[in-house]
């Protein structure tokens, strides 16, 4: 039996560093689940970057005296209130919504962990001024701060991507940040610390491995978040405008409608809910194979 | 044995958290809100947003009217049905020959809540109070017509005995106005224009105190046929009948609450849910549902406003009047009413609404995609060629946005130009319009009195209200002169469409319709008659039960 | 530990006064004062506006006399709401925010954690599969859908519930609650099922039932505290985010909380009232984060050694 928490290990595992992510890749190819969610988002990639070869309409197109109609043959998942082809729009939709979800998910994640990592792992006064910072941000008024963002800006997707980074952030920092205090005090890492590795080298091959766990389900809870907040900006004023869309305004519109023409809130939820849940398998599956103590088995 | 300890706990929570739930959730009580409101005598009413304040000199919004409507009472009302003026606190009046001095006789049994009479110099003080400079009332501008009235809010004179209101007696004021104003009684029901009970002001601050808590239930005092008694705010403002009003023989609801109802949907359901007899929208999308199942609660009418786009005329394309012209003929009204509105409003061919008592706008216009495209052809655009991308500024809401989406289509397949939809927070939008940082931008006016006046006064030259560098003398000219010195109606009304013609013929501004009201309303009220200025009138409202 | 807390607590002044003075300037500078309108205000008009609101001093001056009125309690007038102060706004809404964040907390933590530890003591079955399904839909279906659809169905099409309203007919307190903890119960689900399996996966959970501790015992005593860390740390931000995000619920369900406010203040430019909520609101984070690291301190032991060792 192996141990990860004694130094003889943790030698060990050191070179050894290159090949945890093969060895991730050959337990995630075990887990049915994972696949099954990879293979259901490479397919919705798939369909969003070849959207203009899949359907026969514009994602603008009009029909006025069409209006809403339910899915029918030449429509499939039926038509908005302006006479669009829903499914057009949903495959349109998905490309904003996915871009959205994944650069500013990676922006939060990227400053998050790092922020958090180095809070908790160097503690103190260090830590106590990261953390006192990252309350204020949370405390300003949020739509305030974008309102000016939109003015001194204008309207930018870039910018909604980091606009949506810049608050989700925050949450992660303090997550990673608690882990990493947690696993500072244990054993492993003050003997790495005797060993005469640098903080950095520390913090890259023994902490954050160790907090991949918590980090990626928070990622999946993150990237509904963000999906959903782009749409609020949106909403705002900030970040896309009509006619073009996203999964998260397509289900806002759906709502104000849900009685009279349910088919434009179901299917826009319908898309949303199952690239997540395909998001979800495979972060449940990466965590697993990600799992420095999963090596056991 | 901890174990179980601690797991019959935890039963005991999820038991607890689920009685909680289930016990809040006893079931309705048999009667809606509604139902008991109707034995009651309390009309229920969705009143849009939730009122800024009720100080009837400060406030500024179309909910706040209604509300304070209701507490106070100017020198005339208007019938809900012709919106005819009748005798409010004023029982008769007189008016000159030429039109610039108005005699009114005050009855003498107006009381205010607090059992003190309503007298001319009530009017005179309250008068003095909404022109005061200090107080910054947005609205003082209604009294402008009067002798030295704005001279006095504008701070150029400073002593009120010379703006033109008189005390003769108690009972008596003489109003004397610069020019023959044919549309001042109107004004007179304008909440700008109504007492108010300077011991109470007093007693709370100065006269020209905006931040005193005088205007509070509990605190106010007001002369009109309901007296304030609760005001939660963003809940709801309850106002009772007000037993020392002068006709609160002929009153017959016992009270009136307003809820505010900022979400359409939410008011949508509470008004099914059987909480409100009456909604201040209808959510478009149910229109033909609501109009199959019930067209009894269908309320829909036409409303003294429009709805229209504007141009910056100072920025290029838009400088020239070719390219507002092709872009106003090549909209299908007819199409967007249909569709986007659900067949609910009138396509505008001009800013004034029609049938403004008895005023009829020109139609200079037609629409005409073929027109349109030579028009652009002409302006150097042939097939909307070189045309610039240019954008639609609206503020956030749903229906601005459909509207634009369809429009913006329109453009597109009718003149083969691109341009960009861009929606801003209302605050924004505002300063956006006010520093002409814009292409084309949505707008709306509502009249504030039935006048062709209450639109094409926006128009004059660097106009507050302007917004699109739009000039031309001889509009001035009329506006500002000749149309408030004639007093002839229809030789009046001959000059606004001679004004509105030039107005049409430059396109400043692109009408897409005329507005209207749209309520949902419980076919247990009576005397509530939906009028162009959707104005209420709580005095002829009753209930009844059995409908 | 006394002296960490004290500690603590201190730095909490600079925090909110940082965050003061920075929505101060914030909103100052943000488009559109609290005065612009449709129709258009003449300049004596405005200038008399300004002096009532002291806006005519110098923006320096305007700040300084805000600290010193904030510093007796005084939050000042509201812009929008001409004769109501600021902080009598807030006393108003907040009994009624708060009641609805504990409601939905209660909904939150109850269904999140049992959600999450049923999920995890049989990994990958189907007792994990359906709490952490329903869990997933919970996170995809945003407040402004869930609000409205819990009032069609149980408000409009069965009856059951009053579809509006706070405290004014029975049982209008139901639907807001669990439309706003709705969210926040499937997080906890998530957060506490990989808690627990991250625990239940260490040694000392594995010695505990080798000493031939009862399944449940173990479940409980050892690896509830543990497992439920990212729980409690996730808790004191999802509290006051709760409050902040309570204006959708609010808004669906016509209560006047001070989420309201707080919205209708940025979208007003209701300069006193923005401030105000924010101050409020900055102090009520702080002091959240705060419980939630000293109930995470205290619950784990390693740390817990470390405070009372003063550090």
């Amino acid at each position: 039996m192996t141990d990860t928490t004694t130094p003889d290990n943790l030698l060990a595992a050191t070179p050894k560093g290159v090949s945890l992510w093969q060895d991730a890749w050959v337990r995630l190819r075990k887990n049915k689940l994972a696949m099954f969610g990879l293979g259901f988002l490479g397919f919705i990639i798939v369909i969003c970057i070849l959207a203009p070869w899949i359907t026969p309409y514009g994602y603008e197109d009009q029909d006025l005296r069409l209006g809403a109609s339910a899915p029918s043959a030449a429509h499939w998942l039926g038509t908005d209130t302006f006479g669009r082809d829903l499914l057009t729009r949903i495959i349109y939709g998905g490309r904003i919504s996915l871009a959205v979800g994944f650069i500013a998910t990676s922006v939060a994640l990227v400053v998050g962990v790092t922020y958090g990592a180095i809070a908790g792992y160097v503690g103190g006064r260090v830590d106590s001024v990261m953390m006192r910072l990252v309350d204020i941000i949370y405390a300003l008024p949020f739509m305030i701060f974008i309102i000016l963002l939109m003015v001194v800006f204008g309207r930018n997707l870039l910018l909604l991507f980091l606009a949506i980074g810049a608050v989700e952030w925050l949450t992660m920092a303090r997550i990673v940040r608690g882990q990493v205090q947690n696993l500072r005090q244990q054993e492993f890492i003050e003997a790495a610390i005797s060993l005469g590795l640098s903080p950095a080298a520390i913090i890259r091959k023994h902490v954050i491995p160790n907090v991949l766990g918590p980090v990626i389900v928070y990622t999946t809870l993150t990237i509904p978040n963000v999906m959903l907040l782009e749409a609020f900006l949106s909403f705002l004023g900030l970040g896309i405008q009509p006619p073009n869309s996203s999964w998260g305004l397509l289900i806002s519109y759906g709502v104000e409608s849900m009685e009279e023409y349910p088919w434009l809130l179901l299917f826009p939820g319908f898309a949303l809910t199952l690239t997540l849940f395909a998001l979800n398998f495979l972060g449940d599956g990466l965590r697993d194979a990600l799992d420095p103590k999963a090596s056991r088995d | 044995m901890t174990g179980n300890i601690v797991g019959n706990w935890r039963i005991g929570l999820v038991a607890a958290v689920l009685l909680l739930l289930v016990g809040c959730g006893g079931g309705e009580d048999g009667l809606t809100r509604v139902q008991q409101g109707n034995l009651d005598g309390v009309l229920h009413f969705g009143n849009g947003t939730e009122p800024e304040g009720l100080d009837p000199h400060i406030v500024t919004g179309v909910p706040e009217n209604r509300i304070v409507s209701a507490l106070f009472e100017g020198l005339v009302t208007k019938n809900p049905e012709t919106l005819e003026v009748e005798p409010g606190v004023a029982e008769t009046w007189e008016i000159s020959e030429d039109g610039t001095l108005y005699t009114f006789h005050l009855r003498d049994n107006a009381r205010w809540t607090n059992g003190d009479p309503v007298t001319a110099v009530d009017f005179h003080w309250s008068w003095n109070r909404i022109l005061e400079p200090e107080l910054g009332a947005q609205y003082n501008y209604n009294l402008f017509p009067v002798v030295n009235a704005e001279e006095y809010a504008n701070g150029t004179i400073e002593d009120f005995s010379q703006v033109g209101v008189t005390v003769l007696d108690d009972y008596t004021l003489q109003v004397q106005l610069k020019t023959p104003t044919p549309y001042f009684l109107q004004l007179l029901d304008h909440y700008s224009t109504f007492p108010v009970h300077r011991p109470t002001i007093e007693a709370y601050g100065t006269m020209s105190d905006r931040l005193s808590p005088w205007a509070r239930a509990g605190n106010m005092v007001s002369n009109g046929a309901f007296d304030l008694t609760e005001w939660q705010i963003n809940s709801h403002i309850r106002v009772e009948k007000n037993d020392t009003y002068w006709d609160a023989d002929e009153i017959d609801l016992n009270a009136i609450v307003f809820y505010p109802t900022e979400n359409l949907v939410t008011e949508d359901r509470m008004f099914r849910d059987g909480q409100l007899h009456r909604t201040q929208e209808i959510v478009l999308d149910r229109i033909p549902v609501y109009r199959a199942e019930r067209p009894e609660i269908v309320h829909i009418e036409p409303w003294l406003g429009t709805y229209f786009y504007m141009f910056n005329t100072t920025k290029p394309p838009f400088d020239d009047v070719r390219v507002r012209k092709a872009l106003a003929m090549s909209i299908d009204r007819n199409l967007l009413d249909e569709s986007v509105m659900q067949g609910i409003v009138e396509p505008a061919y001009a800013l004034v609404p029609p049938g403004t008592l008895g005023y009829q706008p020109p139609k200079t216009f037609e629409q005409s995609a073929d027109r349109a495209r030579e028009l652009l052809a002409e302006a150097g655009y042939p097939n909307g060629e070189g045309f610039p991308e240019f954008e639609i500024l609206y503020n956030t809401q749903e229906s601005h946005r459909r509207m634009a989406v369809a429009i913006q289509q329109m453009w597109a397949s009718e003149l083969n130009i691109m341009v960009t939809l861009v929606n801003q927070e209302w605050k924004v939008y505002l300063e956006n319009q006010d520093n002409l940082n814009y292409d084309i931008s949505r707008r709306g006016w509502i009249g504030d009195y039935v006048d062709p006046n209450t639109f094409l006064d926006m128009y004059v030259t660097d106009g507050g209200n302007n917004k699109t560098g739009f000039s031309d003398p001889r509009y001035d000219e009329i506006i500002l002169r000749e149309a408030p010195a004639t007093l002839d109606r229809d030789a009046r009304y001959e000059l606004y469409r001679e004004a509105e013609t030039i107005l049409m013929e430059a396109m400043p501004i692109l009408p897409v319709y005329t507005y209207t009201t749209k309520h949902l309303i419980d076919p247990s009220v009576k005397g509530m008659p939906v009028n162009i200025m959707d104005h209420v009138n709580y005095k002829y409202i009753w209930l009844d039960p059995d409908a | 530990m006394w002296r960490f807390i004290a500690f603590r607590t201190l730095q909490a002044i600079p925090v909110i006064l940082t965050v003061i003075t920075v929505t101060f300037f914030l909103v100052r500078v943000a488009p559109g004062g609290p005065f612009s309108s449709e129709k258009a205000v003449s300049p004596q008009v405005e200038a008399a506006l300004e002096r009532q609101y002291r806006l005519d001093l110098p923006m320096y001056q305007q700040y300084f006399t805000y600290l010193a009125d904030l510093a007796q309690g005084d939050m000042g007038p509201s812009f929008n709401f001409p004769g109501q102060r600021v902080d009598e706004l807030i006393l108003q809404g907040l009994p009624i925010t708060a009641e609805l964040g504990l409601y939905a907390m209660l909904v939150a933590v109850v269904i999140g954690v049992l959600a999450g530890v049923i999920a995890a003591l049989k990994p990958n079955s189907i007792q994990d599969y359906i709490p952490m399904s329903l869990a997933m839909v919970g996170i995809c279906m945003p407040t402004f859908l869930l609000g409205p659809l819990l009032v069609l169905v149980f408000g409009i099409w069965f009856d059951w519930l009053p579809v509006s309203g706070w405290g004014s007919s029975p049982g209008d307190k139901i639907l807001p609650s669990i439309t706003l903890g709705a969210m926040y119960a499937a997080y906890i689900a998530r957060l506490s099922r990989s808690g627990m399996l991250e625990v239940l996966s260490q040694d000392y959970m594995r010695t505990a039932r080798a000493k031939g501790l009862p399944g449940h015992v173990v479940v409980i005593k050892h690896a509830l505290r543990g497992g439920l860390l990212p729980v409690i740390s996730y808790l004191g931000p999802a509290f006051a985010g709760l409050l902040s995000g309570s204006f959708v619920v609010e808004t669906i369900f016509q209560i006047p909380g001070l989420g309201r406010f707080y919205v209708q203040a940025a979208f007003n430019r209701d300069y006193t009232m923005i401030l105000g909520t924010t101050t409020f609101l900055a102090t009520l984070i702080v002091l959240f984060n705060l419980l939630s690291d000293f109930l995470a301190a205290w619950l784990n032991p390693r740390l817990r050694y470390q405070f009372s060792k003063g550090k």
